[in-house]
């Protein structure tokens, strides 16, 4: 019950109204944010909806006096949500780091209905954001017709939120091209946002907020520059904890997945999913999963999204040209693309796992020649 | 003062912590006792004045060992912020007498023999926290804490100071220590009850001698309960009847943050010693004031932390512990807060902070006049046994280590080397160069009794502390050469307890190394540590299996490190290459894989065969430097692994036009160059025809850029082969390439050998080699093998 897919999500206890592929999270859990907020008596920071300790216990669980049950939206250690939580008490921006599958989206998405009972002040980053999308852009109808005023102005997520005291979120932060981040610098710090067209700026009221997420393993974005990371308590999400995590949350997608693509049902394939997460987590982490052994990491993320798509590549395959059994050959090849991503250096990071670890473990050995025949 | 005709004061506290110190002083300061009695073994009270020397700095330890045994012993650790350390200090400021009314060690010590300590080294001692998990897991339980140490520290360490009663704190705690022995009694901890038997009647004592308003009492508060209980002094007596005695000695030994924070063992079993010393230390404000430490520690490192980090972390670390419902931050949500706000959400440089700060490298200090360390007494003993006596005058020893005294002798010298008690250096052997025999240049000068001293925090018997310096040094190693210099001396002083640390980290050091170059330096001393193993009879199991999961990482990593080289960065790795040779071959001769190897079998996936596969694929590389090319067709060849018409046919790929002379001329290096290359020329006229073929063929302006390479080469032959190789040039080596190879073709002799004259050389080769007369196969008496 970790995590959930990057930005497609279903958990358990969210009804879903017939019309709405998805619904906001203030919405599914209307209910539970109205019982948590009923009987919430702690002090509420200015234009929050509930105090800090409603919102950790929204995001994490629990049975309230009367008896409502709370259901967990994030499991994972309950630091992260304090310290996330405490943060935006502390009207310092936030920004949650992590690789795909770590439930980032899933987690701001929720601390902003909690907090401000509003998830849609929301900003897409993308190499094409500009910098309209965060400060504000112009109706050019009313400019031309009426001249510069607050009427031709278009508002921004980000300086509505300012304006109303709400917590607006910015997805991706990273893939935003440099300069156009730049623009988030003084709004954090100074909370103003200037209209110099008009002469005038917007004051951010109490409670405005922002949560940014990003991937922190991704190449080839636009980093962040020193001074936006210093107006940022940055939390990252970790991995799921343990393998039966793991291999639960790939399972299931993979389950998902599968039936949305028609593939035929493939039988038994729990041992292969087990073995593809326990590689991904021992290359991940550096150290094998007895912890005896230390091993290289590549240079990929070899993220929990990526086990995903080599079992359910591992399933196509073996439902299309093998005897229907997921087998390590189906996966072997998968692994590979996705460990060996550099090929001079991960190369040898994966040839020295194969020898050091894969070829000693017992019952290993059909996965290890597979692996052999694949990297040759 | 509040507390006149209250009886005794009786101070409950924790050991090592920080808030108890601070109330153990002011309940001092405002009681101000005339006797002051500490938990501690009574046999330490002449050592106590040690205590207020102006070189006498903690953290230190109290150490009890038996006289005839030092490997049994027992520490009482103490930093500045433990509450006994405060109270010593406090009595000695004051002029006040301070006892210390334990059980004396010479029964604890007995006791421990008797129940065959656990571990080595006494690591049952008294200075195990005498406040149990269990109880305090009980209160804490019923405050409602999940974690019993988070309770302590909010309900006792953090509280501020100054306000209301001195002794408020510890009549609180004494209320719940006393309702939780009411309902457990002991404990389950018999050796309590004696022991807070003998501390009634040392109070019984002082209070006699001062008065009893006049005695303060330091101890763990679960002994509070037991103390404040008056039974006859005849039933105490009785139960201190009969008790196992050793003689016991005592002294102070330095000690450090790190060992503190070490749970079992001789630690204390606190996490967080620095970040306690740091709550002693503050003034006020101790948040604020950790944060600007780690600050600086930080911007040491060369992060960018501002002043607006620590401000925004100070407030992170408040309302998170206001979230968590603490008083304070406690250590928690401080490094949250580091790590969310200075650190960028990572735990690598918070590990730093754990490191440094939390944890902490501060060393204790003890003046010079405390008594030896047991590990002197060890030493004197293990001299004395082995008749090696410490001498100014330097002189010469030589070991035969086939014999069990000078074995021994060779292993006290190397395992004080270890421990940088350089008493003796080793020497070159002379007319031996067996591994058996050993030189030693010995001379004792004063200063190493000063190092032996300082090795005491080792341990108390010279083996202990060789194996404790060793693991230490292990993990502190910069390089994967330094670890397996480690674990070379580790075989040669016989310390094979340290050897399985040392080889996990010498694994872990391996498997995260990215140059080739380092495994490769380090494959040949392990191997060598490995035969040094044998011949001593050590067990080298784990250091094959290491040994053995070093050459398959090297044969992983070997290919893509050969390309793309220039000419000295090749040379270098053909080096390696030839190293790394030697090393498999020594190491598949020695074993493979370390048993589970042999479940696959060695055919196919011995590491020869591999090797040999690796060779084989840098010959056919055209990336790979030629000198590397042509060295790998030359151990193939050698290895028999491609015949001489294969490695003629890669010769002649490597020598032809296409090539760049350069290049070429490298090939050859790295084929003919070394021992035996010329030889291989003088035997096969074919590969000199090569050679000879293309060298006309240079053309003239590449010549002189080849010829210092190929002057390299040739030159390094021996004379008989040069003039050899010279005059078959002469007269021109192609003219015969289609005659046999088997023939000698010397200028001079026949073609085919004189088989009646061979014959007559028979008897005494036969002679020579030990060889019956009866040898019936005809076997062939060449060179090599």
């Amino acid at each position: 019950m970790t995590v959930s897919g990057e930005t497609t999500t279903a958990l358990p206890g969210g009804e879903q109204p017939a019309q709405v592929l998805r619904p906001h999270a203030e919405d599914a859990f209307a209910q539970e944010l109205a019982a948590l907020a009923a009987q919430d008596d702690r002090p509420r920071p200015p234009r929050w909806k509930l105090s800090p300790w409603a919102v950790a216990t929204y995001l994490l669980g629990g049975t309230l006096p009367d008896g409502t049950v709370i259901t967990p939206k994030y499991v994972g250690p309950r630091r992260i949500v304090e310290v996330a939580v405490t943060t935006l008490a502390t009207d310092r921006a936030l920004l949650l780091l992590g690789v795909p599958g770590t439930a980032k989206t899933w987690v701001s998405e929720h601390l902003a209905a909690a907090v401000s009972g509003d998830s849609t002040l929301l900003v897409q980053g993308t190499a094409g954001t500009p910098e309209e999308a965060i400060r504000y852009g112009w109706n050019y109808a009313q400019l031309l017709a009426h001249g510069p005023s607050r009427d031709a102005l278009v508002p921004s997520p980000v300086m509505r939120a300012m304006a109303e005291g709400m917590t607006a979120r910015i997805e991706e932060l990273t893939r935003i091209p440099a300069d156009v981040q730049d623009s988030l610098i003084t709004l954090l710090s100074e909370k103003t946002l200037p209209i110099p067209e008009l002469g005038q700026e917007v004051q951010a009221v109490r409670g405005f907020n922002l949560i940014a997420t990003a991937n922190d393993r991704d190449r080839g974005v636009n980093d962040l520059s020193s001074a936006l990371r210093r107006r940022f308590n940055t939390v990252v999400l970790p991995l799921p904890e343990s393998v039966e995590a793991e291999v639960d949350i790939v399972s299931r997608r993979v389950d998902q997945i599968g039936r949305s693509l028609d593939l035929p049902a493939v039988p038994d394939g729990i041992d292969e999913i087990r073995r593809v997460v326990t590689v991904f987590r021992e290359l991940r982490d550096g150290i094998t999963a007895d912890g005896r052994t230390k091993v290289k990491s590549p240079s990929g993320t070899l993220s929990t999204a990526e086990a995903i798509s080599v079992v359910t590549n591992g399933l196509a395959l073996a439902a299309h040209f093998g005897d229907g059994v997921l087998r390590p050959g189906d996966v072997a090849a998968g692994i590979l693309g996705a460990v060996v991503r550099d090929p001079a250096a991960d190369r040898v990071v994966w040839q020295e796992y194969l020898e050091a670890v894969v070829r000693e473990r017992d019952g290993w050995t059909d996965f290890y020649r597979a692996c052999r025949e694949v990297s040759a | 003062m509040t507390r006149t005709g209250a009886g005794v004061l009786l101070l409950g506290v924790r050991h090592h912590g920080p808030g108890s110190a601070r109330a153990v002083r002011a309940a001092l300061e405002a009681a101000r006792p005339r006797i002051v009695l500490i938990e501690g073994p009574p046999e330490a009270d002449p050592l106590i004045p040690l205590a207020a020397e102006e070189d006498m700095r903690p953290p230190v330890a109290l150490l009890a060992h038996a006289v005839d045994e030092p490997g049994r012993s027992a520490f009482w650790p103490m930093a500045e912020f433990s509450p006994e350390w405060v109270a010593l200090r406090w009595a000695l400021d004051h002029g006040v007498p301070a006892r210390f009314i334990d059980l004396p060690a010479t029964h604890t010590l007995a006791w421990e023999r008797d129940t065959d300590g656990t571990g080595r080294d006494g690591d049952t001692g008294p200075s195990e926290p005498d406040l149990r998990i269990d109880p305090l897991a009980v209160l804490a339980d019923t405050a409602g804490y999940d974690d019993p140490e988070r309770w302590w520290e909010d309900v006792v360490e953090h509280r501020g100071l100054g306000e209301g009663d001195a002794y408020a704190p510890f009549a609180v705690v004494e209320e719940a220590m006393t309702a939780l022995r009411d309902a457990y009694g002991s404990g389950g901890h018999q050796r309590d009850l004696v022991r807070e038997a003998y501390m009634r009647l040392q109070v019984r004592a002082a209070r006699r001698e001062a008065g009893d308003d006049a005695v303060a009492v330091v101890c763990g508060a679960w002994h509070v309960p037991a103390l404040r209980r008056q039974p006859t002094v005849t039933a105490d007596k009785a139960l201190l009847k009969g008790l196992p005695k050793t003689k016991a000695d005592l002294t102070w030994v330095p000690w450090t943050y790190r060992r503190l924070a070490r749970a079992g063992g001789y630690g204390a079993g606190i996490d967080s010693p620095g970040w306690y010393g740091h709550l002693f230390a503050a003034p006020d404000r101790p948040v604020e004031r950790w944060m600007t430490k780690v600050a600086g520690l930080l911007r040491e490192e060369d992060r960018l932390v501002s002043s607006a980090h620590v401000i925004e972390a100070v407030r992170l670390a408040d309302t998170l512990a206001a979230l968590r419902g603490r008083p304070l931050p406690g250590l928690g949500e401080t490094t949250d807060a580091v790590r969310a706000v200075m650190c960028d959400g990572s735990d690598v440089p918070l590990a730093l902070v754990h490191d440094r700060l939390v944890v902490g490298e501060v060393l204790g200090e003890v003046p010079s006049a405390a008594p030896a360390v047991p590990l002197q007494r060890d030493l004197d003993r293990l001299q004395r046994r082995l008749r090696l006596r410490p001498e100014a005058q330097e002189r010469e020893v030589e070991l035969d280590l086939r014999g069990e005294t000078d074995a021994e002798r060779s292993r006290l010298l190397h395992r004080l080397r270890l421990l940088g008690v350089d008493w003796g250096r080793r020497q070159a052997s002379r007319g031996s160069t067996g591994t058996f025999r050993e030189t030693w240049r010995l001379r004792w000068e004063p200063e190493l009794s000063v190092r032996v001293a300082e090795a005491g925090v080792w341990g108390t018997t010279v083996f202990a502390a060789a194996t404790g310096r060793a693991e230490a040094d292990a993990v502190a190693a910069r390089s994967l050469a330094e670890v397996t210099a480690l674990a070379e001396q580790c075989l040669l002083a016989g310390l094979s307890d340290a050897l399985p640390a040392v080889m996990r980290v010498l694994a872990d050091r391996a498997a995260l190394d990215a140059d080739v170059g380092h495994l490769a330096q380090a494959l040949p001393a392990l191997v060598r540590a490995l035969r040094y193993g044998d011949v001593r009879g050590t067990d080298t199991g784990a250091l094959a299996e290491v040994a053995v999961g070093l050459a398959r990482r090297i044969f992983a990593g070997l290919p893509p490190a050969c390309a793309a080289l220039d000419a000295d960065a090749a040379d270098e790795m053909r080096r390696h290459v030839d190293a790394v040779h030697g090393a498999v071959g020594l190491l598949d001769d020695t074993d493979d894989g370390g048993g589970t190897g042999g479940t696959r079998g060695r055919g196919a996936d011995g590491l020869r065969p591999r090797w040999y596969g690796v060779l084989r694929g840098l010959s056919g590389r055209d990336r790979v430097a030629g000198v590397i090319r042509g060295r790998a067709v030359r151990l193939l060849l050698d290895g028999g692994e491609v015949d001489q018409d294969e490695a003629a046919r890669l010769m002649g790929l490597a020598l032809s036009r296409g090539t760049p002379p350069a290049d070429a001329a490298a090939w050859i290096e790295g084929f003919v160059g070394g021992g035996g290359g010329g030889m291989l020329l003088v035997h096969d006229e074919r590969l000199l025809a090569l050679v000879d073929g293309w060298l006309t063929g240079v053309p003239a302006e590449a010549f002189t850029d080849v010829l210092p390479l190929l002057r390299r080469t040739f030159g390094a032959y021996e004379p008989a082969v040069r003039r050899t190789l010279g005059e078959l040039v002469r007269r021109g080596p192609g003219r015969r390439a289609g005659g046999a190879p088997g023939g000698s073709g010397l200028p001079g002799f026949a073609e085919d050998l004189d088989e009646g004259r061979a014959d007559a050389v028979v008897p005494v080769v036969r002679l020579l080699l030990g060889r019956a007369e009866d040898g019936e196969r005809n076997e062939p008496v060449g060179v090599g093998t």
